[in-house]
């Protein structure tokens, strides 16, 4: 985390050789600004940020329901918690949402990375394609999730006509939604479609950032292709691979708008995402208590993961 | 760059090579571009060419598709229709073709309004907050920055869901349900953390030597911000709006969860676009084909930034 301010810190030593007159002729003193400025934000985030998970993590230790607003409220200490963590329903969901995860960024990585090596390659309209290929991933994900279960529509869906149309099988005789086995590859193809552009583009930059002259000097020693890609490219392309890993990892495990309009977590409980069970925890059996220990649980691992997320941004940012 | 590139750089890929990426990448981008297309194409079907089998890819193009996304109808006896008189407009002839009357407008256009004043609302917030924080982040000694800053990230990466559970007691108890402040305020304090730290990485740009001109000249830090910054940070602002914008125009989570009429945006309603006997998907196709025209024309003028405002700031090519 240091590393980040490092440089604007020692250009900031240069600044208080002027004239400190200069600086408070007329208005406030630079301190006093820095906090004006900064105090709204702060504030705004306390407000609707914190305000409210310090409400939840005191939920969380009670029997609060929402919908029984009225009923007295019994501290339980860590019942909830112990509850979850032993609850095989929450570690259905927590299996369900680690394989969607997997494999989505498994699947997004290898492609993405693999279009920034042919987009790299800089063939004549590159430009227009990429702007074509990012669309998808600028798309509102809840709108993307309801228009594909048009296209999965068993009998009428063109994704099912396109697949019988390929393999010969009828058009109605799967249901990638309805389907306990084919429903959580189709949640995982929806994210994929969506979401490789954004590893794409990372990966892309990666690339840019590699200058010409290593490959210059590789080709001088005459390394194959092969050995180059191995030696130079993946190496020093790896942070930037790691950073949108790390994004899409963390934004997976969070997964909801797209997974409810697709499954709404069915069939059954296949594609129960914790989002998923969370909600209807939360926001259909009313247990506010539990849902919030269970979200205070969700919040501590994506804060560990955001934690190595931005040390991932930093070490991209000094490159 | 290096004499070596000016020639002929031997890192340059052959011709052949480039001709074949390019043609694996516009693969690609066809293919993925199939479900935007069919969507689009199916707004302008009748409901008996969007789910004929095999799909039609050529077809009569028809407005029902929008005629039934802004308008509710009500089915009534053919005599009655006789009794009416002429159709006013096309989808009432379109709607009597098919023994109803249109009965008034849908709520499509409300969600639409909504999902506008909520977008800009909090953009325009969240876009001011972040300016001033970033230059406070930027230009001054603030302590526990870093600390501050991860602080700051760190509640945009918190689960939609969690986070609704406290928000929907809270506003419960203000007053702030279902309404559209209470909806600006929390995309607002979604959006300033991307609007801190994209906008950080844009003043960091512009060189201290500016103010310091402007100050020497009797300028107060606050004039020299707002006459020589803010000018010089305009492209940045406007990238950093756009993102903001984006992502308060696609967010669903929150919208389905603490709203359900007042303050209902288009995404949580155009899933509920029900036709007699199902969904109606020509009417689904025309809601998702309007809603998404803006995140293209949006897309096309960010194409440069994109890439910073994916990363946070963290990557700018």
């Amino acid at each position: 985390m240091n590393d980040l301010s490092a440089s604007s810190q020692i250009t900031y030593r240069a600044v208080p050789v002027r004239p400190a007159v200069v600086r408070r002729i007329r208005g406030l003193s630079d301190q006093a600004l820095a906090w004006l400025f900064i105090t709204p934000t702060i504030v705004l985030l306390l407000a609707i940020n914190i305000f409210p998970l310090v409400w939840t993590i005191y939920l969380s230790f009670t029997n609060y329901r929402a919908n029984r607003a009225n009923a007295p409220t019994i501290w339980l200490g860590t019942d909830w918690y112990q509850s979850i963590l032993t609850d095989p329903d929450i570690w259905a969901a927590m299996q369900v949402t680690a394989h969607f995860v997997i494999w989505t960024v498994l699947i997004e990585t290898v492609l993405g990375f693999g279009l920034a090596l042919l987009i790299d390659k800089k063939f004549r309209g590159h430009g227009m394609w990429t702007t074509i290929i990012l669309l998808p991933m600028m798309l509102s994900p809840a709108v993307v999730g309801n228009f594909w279960t048009f296209l999965y529509q068993p009998q009428i869906g063109l994704f099912n006509y396109v697949v019988a149309f390929f393999t010969g099988r009828g058009a109605s005789s799967f249901q990638m939604l309805g389907d306990v086995t084919l429903s959580p590859w189709a949640i995982i193809i929806v994210d994929a479609w969506m979401w490789t552009p954004y590893v794409m583009l990372i990966c892309l930059a990666g690339l840019r950032s590699i200058p010409d002259y290593i490959y210059e000097a590789a080709e001088v020693d005459r390394a194959s292709n092969w050995r180059q890609f191995w030696s130079i490219t993946l190496p020093m392309a790896l942070p930037f691979i790691m950073l949108a890993v790390l994004f899409r990892g963390i934004e997976n495990f969070k997964m909801f708008d797209m997974v409810n309009l697709l499954t709404g977590g069915g069939p059954g409980s296949t594609t129960e995402v914790a989002s998923i069970t969370l909600k209807r925890a939360a926001f259909e059996s009313w247990r506010t208590g539990y849902s919030s220990a269970f979200a205070i649980i969700l919040f501590v691992t994506v804060f560990g993961l955001a934690n190595i997320y931005v040390k991932a941004l930093n070490r991209v940012k000094n490159r | 760059m290096s004499v070596a590139n000016a020639a002929h750089s031997v890192v340059e890929p052959s011709a052949g090579t480039r001709r074949f990426a390019g043609l694996l990448v516009i693969l690609y981008a066809i293919i993925t571009m199939i479900p935007l297309v069919w969507i689009v194409l199916t707004s302008f079907k009748s409901p008996d060419d969007a789910i004929s089998y095999p799909p039609k890819i050529l077809f009569k193009p028809s407005l029902e598709g929008y005629c039934n996304l802004f308008t509710t109808r009500s089915r009534q006896t053919p005599e009655f229709i006789q009794t009416l008189g002429q159709p006013h407009g096309l989808c009432d002839s379109i709607a009597r073709s098919r023994n109803m009357v249109v009965a008034g407008p849908s709520n499509y256009v409300p969600r639409f309004v909504n999902s506008l004043i909520i977008a800009f609302g909090s953009t325009m917030l969240a876009v001011a907050l972040g300016t001033l924080s970033a230059y406070g982040f930027s230009r001054f000694r603030v302590p526990l920055k870093d600390d501050l800053l991860f602080f700051i990230l760190s509640t945009r990466m918190m689960p939609p869901i969690a986070v609704a559970i406290p928000i929907y007691l809270m506003y419960r108890t203000v007053g702030l349900s279902d309404t559209r402040l209470g909806m600006i305020l929390l995309y607002t304090s979604v959006n300033v953390s991307l609007a801190v730290w994209l906008l950080k990485g844009f003043i960091d740009e512009i060189p201290r030597e500016y103010e310091e001109a402007a100050m020497i000249d009797g300028y107060t830090r606050f004039q020299a911000f707002v006459k020589v910054v803010l000018p010089q940070a305009t492209t940045g602002i406007a990238a950093t709006a756009i993102f903001c914008l984006i992502f308060a125009w696609n967010e669903y989570a929150f919208a389905v969860l603490l709203t359900s009429g007042n303050a209902q945006t288009a995404p949580p309603f155009i899933p509920i676009i029900i036709g007699e006997g199902g969904q109606d998907w020509p009417a689904v196709a025309a809601g998702t084909t309007l809603f998404l025209v803006p995140i293209v024309v949006f897309t096309v003028l960010l194409r440069k930034h994109l890439l910073r405002g994916i990363t946070f700031g963290a990557v700018r090519k």
